[in-house]
């Protein structure tokens, strides 16, 4: 049975890429070996510790909608390189490299779909793909979900992961902060919730705009968040980082976040949110 | 002629040129002997050279010029473009933050409120002003000056100069990240016209906490970029002192911001940059200002809301294959 329905053109896969090879993985923090398959069935999270392994979009996507509600939309979009940027590698070389590794056509997986009968619209960021950076790809296609939710008159949600903006698009990846913060405000006006989860790990450009943005602010027990990253403020100010610092708990008691919600029960959750903050005869 | 402290790299031949002409005056002068043909041939010298260099600066020396620290920073605009400048402090939650320099005041008649970034020229200044990178409280400071202005119909201009919003436990534990999130989301709606002008150095950012316009002027030789050339060196050739190259790679001049939409209009700068010419500069930012801020004022705030909108709406190059089967839309 298709685990959800999707256009011909659709690059989800529902493969779980980001299990390590071989039958069994280690537990981080206990040491001890998790069987594949269960750490699969508890949403890659370590039975005993609770360490959340990273998930990528098109699994994060099967686990949060409901069976055949998804519908991706943009998948067409894709990353060209308007600066003709050349590091150690091009640009256009490293969009190629990355797309073959994922199978992504970019960094976001955005679509519409119900999470336990409630319409959402959603957008999933997927590490992997050149560190979820936002470009104008990522900007657009979640400029769109908002936009979207906008005319729908539905929830939007994002599940955000990212080092930052996407250096090689210069500054105009800078600008889609400016696009999808925008966005949201027309969002806001028209008064529908939007849902932020940050995972791990979310800095920068994209926790500067967006993924800052949320009527309510979740994350992932464990996951780094920040505008600098830790190395950097250590280079810069040569301060001695309190402990835990960036984390998900950390950012609690600083009150930046409402929630820490783990993987397992945040489907529940944004359910609980959104039926208190929306109602269906809100729709268009 | 002036004389220069600091001297950038690719600006030594003008300064012994100049060196030169000093040299001839104190001779003339003391020995009383006619140089002046020799004078005059130097002069020639130092405005050709001037032109040379300066008329083809590549993208790397454009940010050493836009971080030169005789560079005009906000506050000498400010003095000398506002009148009655009341400078207000504090963001009502937890300091003042001098980096960012927040005011009323009158700009040839009209009122504006200003939100400037500031850097400092002494060392003690410039730890003061924690080198124009702001803390939260900056942000957070700004955006209830421009909501103030916003409530009486103010507009709002913005000067934009820093590296980027300070890096730091204290940024992070207050949440630098958030402040800059909400500046962007509200300047985004704000029912009055506003003016952001990139003086020096445009960082990340720190630069667009305080950056969504209606119009962005960039001075010739400022620069502004997702991240610093040597940030961008640091992780992708893995060595700052590719910073160069990255500022090659990143296209982050005035020339290509108009080019890509990030601004609209270059503020011209005298050659060799504003400190060369500090009132010519402050005209210069006058005349595109007032220039703008007219275009501006005509606009009901729907037109003026739905631009802005526009604007950045548009930016961004991507490529939407036409052969892709759409979607429709559900509902």
């Amino acid at each position: 049975m298709p685990l959800f329905s999707k256009p011909k053109y659709s690059t989800v896969t529902v493969k779980k890429k980001d299990i390590p090879q071989g039958l069994w993985t280690k537990d981080p923090i206990t040491g001890d070996l998790i069987y594949n398959k269960e750490l699969e069935q508890n949403l890659l999270v370590a039975p005993k510790s609770g360490y959340h392994f990273p998930m990528d979009a098109p699994t994060r996507i099967e686990s949060l909608l409901d069976e055949g509600t998804f519908k991706e939309w943009d998948a067409e979009l894709t990353s060209v390189d308007p600066l003709s940027f050349k590091d150690k590698k091009a640009y256009s070389d490293r969009l190629d490299t990355y797309r073959k590794k994922t199978k992504l056509t970019d960094a976001v997986i955005s679509g519409s779909g119900n999470i336990l009968d409630l319409p959402v619209e959603i957008s999933v960021m997927d590490f992997r793909f050149i560190g979820a950076s936002m470009g104008a790809v990522v900007g657009e296609k979640i400029t769109r979900s908002i936009e979207r939710a906008t005319d729908r008159k539905v929830p939007c949600v994002t599940i955000c992961a990212s080092g930052g903006a996407r250096m090689q698009e210069g500054i105009l990846s800078l600008m889609q902060m400016a696009k999808t913060s925008a966005a949201l405000a027309r969002l806001a006006k028209a008064k529908l919730p939007y849902l932020s989860v940050l995972t791990n790990p979310t800095y920068a450009g994209v926790m500067a705009s967006f993924a800052s943005l949320g009527d309510l602010i979740i994350a992932e027990p464990g996951a780094l968040i920040g505008f600098a990253g830790a190395r950097v403020i250590k280079e810069t100010t040569k301060e001695e980082l309190p402990k835990g610092f960036q984390t998900a708990e950390f950012l609690l008691e600083h009150g930046l976040i409402d929630q820490i919600v783990p993987r397992q029960e945040l489907r529940d959750r944004l359910k609980t949110f959104f039926s208190v903050l929306w109602s269906a005869e809100q729709a268009g | 002629m002036e004389q220069f402290e600091f001297i950038l790299d690719f600006e030594k031949p003008l300064r012994d040129l100049e060196k030169q002409l000093r040299a001839l005056e104190t001779v003339s002068r003391e020995n009383r002997v006619d140089v002046q043909s020799e004078i005059d041939s130097i002069l020639e010298k130092i405005e050709a050279t001037k032109r040379t260099i300066y008329k083809n600066l590549t993208p790397w020396q454009k940010v050493q010029i836009a971080r030169h620290p005789k560079r005009l920073y906000s506050l000498d605009y400010i003095r000398s473009l506002i009148n009655n400048f009341q400078e207000l402090h504090g963001d009502r939650r937890f300091r003042d933050d001098p980096a960012m320099i927040c005011g009323t005041g009158r700009l040839e008649g009209h009122p504006v409120t200003v939100i400037a970034q500031q850097k400092g020229r002494k060392t003690k200044h410039k730890i003061l002003r924690n080198f124009g990178m702001p803390h939260p409280e900056g942000y957070r400071k700004a955006l209830r000056c421009m909501e103030m202005a916003e409530k009486f119909g103010i507009p709002i201009l913005c000067l934009i100069d820093t590296a980027g919003a300070a890096p730091g436990i204290g940024s992070e534990e207050r949440h630098v990240a958030e402040a800059i999130a909400v500046n962007i989301r509200q300047m985004s709606r704000l029912e009055v016209p506003i003016i952001a002008a990139v003086i020096g150095e445009g960082g990340s950012g720190g630069a667009l906490g305080i950056g969504v316009a209606d119009k962005v002027l960039v001075f010739e030789n400022s620069y502004y970029a997702t991240i610093s050339p040597e940030g961008c060196a640091a992780i992708l050739w893995k060595d700052r002192t590719h910073a160069k190259d990255a500022a090659e790679a990143m296209k982050l001049d005035a020339q290509e911001l108009i080019k890509f939409g990030v601004a609209d209009e270059i503020v011209e700068e005298p050659l060799g940059g504003t400190h060369r010419d500090p009132e010519k500069s402050v005209e210069n930012l006058r005349d595109a200002i007032l220039r703008n801020l007219q275009d501006l004022k005509g606009q009901d705030t729907d037109t003026l809301l739905e631009n802005r909108y526009q604007k950045y709406r548009n930016i961004g190059v991507y490529l939407e294959a036409e052969n892709f089967e759409s979607a429709s839309r559900i509902g």
